[in-house]
């Protein structure tokens, strides 16, 4: 992974010192809220329902053991032993205190992490898919990239004050594990028949209030200029972006309104005014990145592991395990292992400290000392021996973190809604445990196979609702909490907004709505294989609201 | 409408703590109290105004951020939003 070098170190130490002295000055009362709130923002301190809250930046959602160890310790000493991985794969610490924070970023620059991008209108904390460097239908690893792109974007002068914040996700692989589609940027490095590597660039895609999928507009930009590229859209959306309506001021919006030949052919104007000699990226340069994500020294292995296989015809719980949470590895005889943070009942993308020592202590053991941490709010492990999988599964079961149910129904996307947050107008978290808790049936589970369920308390869709197999998005009606449905959303390469199936329901009916789905599907699908979202786009919303308004 | 007939008609100041973020409620003596139920109730209306600068003050004093009015139920001293619940209860998970 990226190593920070001395101007890396120096940066982040000053930026350090620069906050604990705004901090001493608003405690103070030299600074007013006013002058200290973009202060405060810049550094990823948000203030929420019942605390201030500390947003902190896990670039592409990689981690060492070091720095996961750190985290737990940060959770013990300042917050409440625990800490919520989010869908942006970075961690929010929910109950810190404002005269705490500066150590705690003190504590953080130690492990090479800083709170920085994590809010505010800038481009924001670089997302990459999670199985970067590991999975096997990879065809270039997009870590180098997103590192480039985090170096380039970070407090980039010009792009410090955008109309709204930004956002770029980077995958490398076929398989969208980044929901490159629904972000400001998003990007797939590719590889053309010749062998060489480039991106194909998407821009406008974008959640929220007015969900858009972007819209691609290159689909082979040479590798050397991704940097002008990005500058380019980067640089048209400065300019152009609405900032006379908060609600209207995403890329998404300015896409959308110009639509994609005129906002095509204005990026391909600035990218080519742009100086090539300065602006194009060097090929020692790349090099230099990507000689940070060299892969570890894999073991020379058989393809299959007669240790595991072994083991799994004594122990049903690993054989549901491998079956569910290990993904195909792109090194012979290892596997990358999804770690769930949805325990039945659980709060979604919570870990205890201890949890996040287990973490630490079983990556640096059993996978070449790193992890990822996914939007969808679980942990990876990527580098596994399968022959340590039973060693590994039972070190997960220890600490509580072994539940099987990786892409099931239970294994849901929810926010942190209205029992945290100050933007959202209904509650997510006991809605995700209730459901989970109605299908907590393993077998039950697995029969109805892949289903994501994705959870948001506001239009803010932090909770990816819209994305969504089955969308849940709660809303405000006259003081009391409901909830809409939406059906169809995909985040991957077949990336779909879902639709609205009608009318909301009461938060005591909520679960029932979601249990009629699943069994209305399972009625009308014509096999096992085929998922609740084939089915939904045979079918489409007519059987589903049959069922779901039969009564009404 | 009931909830709504009473919502305006009894009212408590809230912030949030400076240092620690905590959600804090303004008594009659001028401090501040992470209890509700110890909170100063007035009337909406002028006395609600009035409180709501007096808050505002200790705002400007830099004690809370962003002092805000809230309904409160008079009898049982409980806030009428789930959301001003929440935040005067904790989170309920």
């Amino acid at each position: 992974m990226y190593r920070y070098d001395q101007f890396d170190r120096s940066f982040v130490a000053a930026r350090v010192a620069e906050f604990r002295d705004q901090v001493a000055r608003r405690l103070s009362g030299e600074l007013t809220e006013d002058q200290f709130k973009p202060l405060r923002l810049m550094n990823g301190v948000y203030l929420q329902l019942h605390a201030y809250m500390l947003r902190i930046a896990i670039p592409y959602g990689v981690l060492s053991s070091r720095q996961l160890r750190k985290l737990a310790h940060i959770g013990r000493v300042y917050d409440r032993s625990s800490g919520h991985f989010t869908t942006r794969q970075n961690l929010q610490f929910n109950w810190v205190r404002l005269a705490d924070i500066p150590d705690i970023l003190a504590e953080l620059a130690e492990v090479e992490m800083h709170a920085i991008q994590t809010s505010g209108n800038c481009i924001r904390n670089v997302t990459a898919d999670h199985f970067a460097g590991a999975a096997a239908d990879e065809t270039v690893d997009p870590r180098p990239y997103a590192e480039l792109l985090r170096q380039w974007s970070s407090l980039h002068p010009e792009f410090t004050f955008l109309p709204r914040k930004f956002k770029l996700a980077v995958t490398g692989a076929a398989v969208d594990r980044a929901a490159i589609q629904v972000h400001d940027i998003g990007l797939e490095v590719k590889r053309n028949e010749r062998g060489e590597i480039g991106f194909a660039v998407y821009v406008g895609g974008g959640q929220g209030r007015t969900p858009m999928i972007a819209k691609k507009l290159r689909d082979f930009l040479p590798e050397r200029d991704l940097l002008a590229y990005c500058e380019a859209i980067l640089r048209v959306y400065n300019l152009e972006g609405r900032r006379d309506n908060k609600y209207k001021a995403r890329i998404k919006i300015l896409v959308h309104e110009k639509g994609l030949e005129e906002i095509a052919a204005s990026v391909e104007a600035e990218f080519a005014a742009q100086p090539v000699a300065t602006a194009a990226l060097g090929e020692a340069e790349i090099a230099r990145i990507a000689a940070y994500f060299a892969p570890p020294r894999f073991a020379a292995l058989p393809a299959r592991s007669a240790v595991l296989e072994d083991a799994q015809t004594e122990d049903a719980a690993l054989c549901r395990f491998v079956s569910r949470n290990v993904s195909a590895h792109k090194a012979p005889g290892y596997g990358v292992v999804t770690v769930s943070l949805k325990p039945i009942g659980g709060i979604p993308g919570d870990a205890t400290s201890d949890q996040m020592d287990a973490l630490a202590d079983i990556a640096e053991r059993w996978s070449f000392d790193e992890l990822r941490v996914s939007h969808a709010q679980n942990i990876v492990l990527p580098h596994v021996r399968l022959d340590d999988l039973p060693q590994v599964h039972a070190a997960l079961a220890a600490a509580g973190l072994a539940t099987p149910n990786d892409g099931l129904v239970t294994d849901i996307i929810a926010c942190p809604g209205l029992d945290y947050c100050a933007l959202a107008n209904a509650r997510s978290i006991p809605v995700a445990q209730e459901i989970s808790q109605r299908f907590a049936d393993l077998d039950r589970q697995n029969a109805i196979g892949e289903l994501k369920l994705k959870i948001s308390g506001c239009i803010n869709a932090c909770g990816h609702h819209h994305v969504g197999h089955i969308g849940i998005l709660g809303v405000d009606r006259q003081g009391e909490e409901f909830y809409q449905i939406t059906l169809g959303g995909a985040e991957g390469a077949d990336c779909a907004i879902g639709e609205l199936v009608g009318p909301g329901f009461a938060a005591d009916k909520i679960t029932d709505a979601v249990e009629t789905l699943v069994e209305t599907y399972l009625k009308l699908r014509r096999d096992p294989g085929e998922r609740f979202l084939d089915a939904y786009r045979r079918v489409g919303l007519g059987p589903f609201q049959e069922a779901l308004y039969a009564d009404a | 409408m009931a909830a709504r007939k009473i919502k305006f008609d009894w009212v408590a100041a809230t912030a949030n703590d400076l240092k620690g973020g905590e959600a804090v409620f303004r008594r009659a003596d001028g401090s501040w109290t992470r209890t509700v139920a110890e909170a100063e109730l007035v009337p909406g209306g002028e006395a609600g105004a009035a409180l709501l600068a007096r808050a505002q003050a200790d705002h400007a004093a830099n004690r809370v951020v962003e002092p805000v009015l809230i309904a409160v139920d008079p009898a049982t001293r409980r806030p009428l939003s789930l959301r001003e619940r929440i935040r005067a209860d904790g989170p309920t998970v």
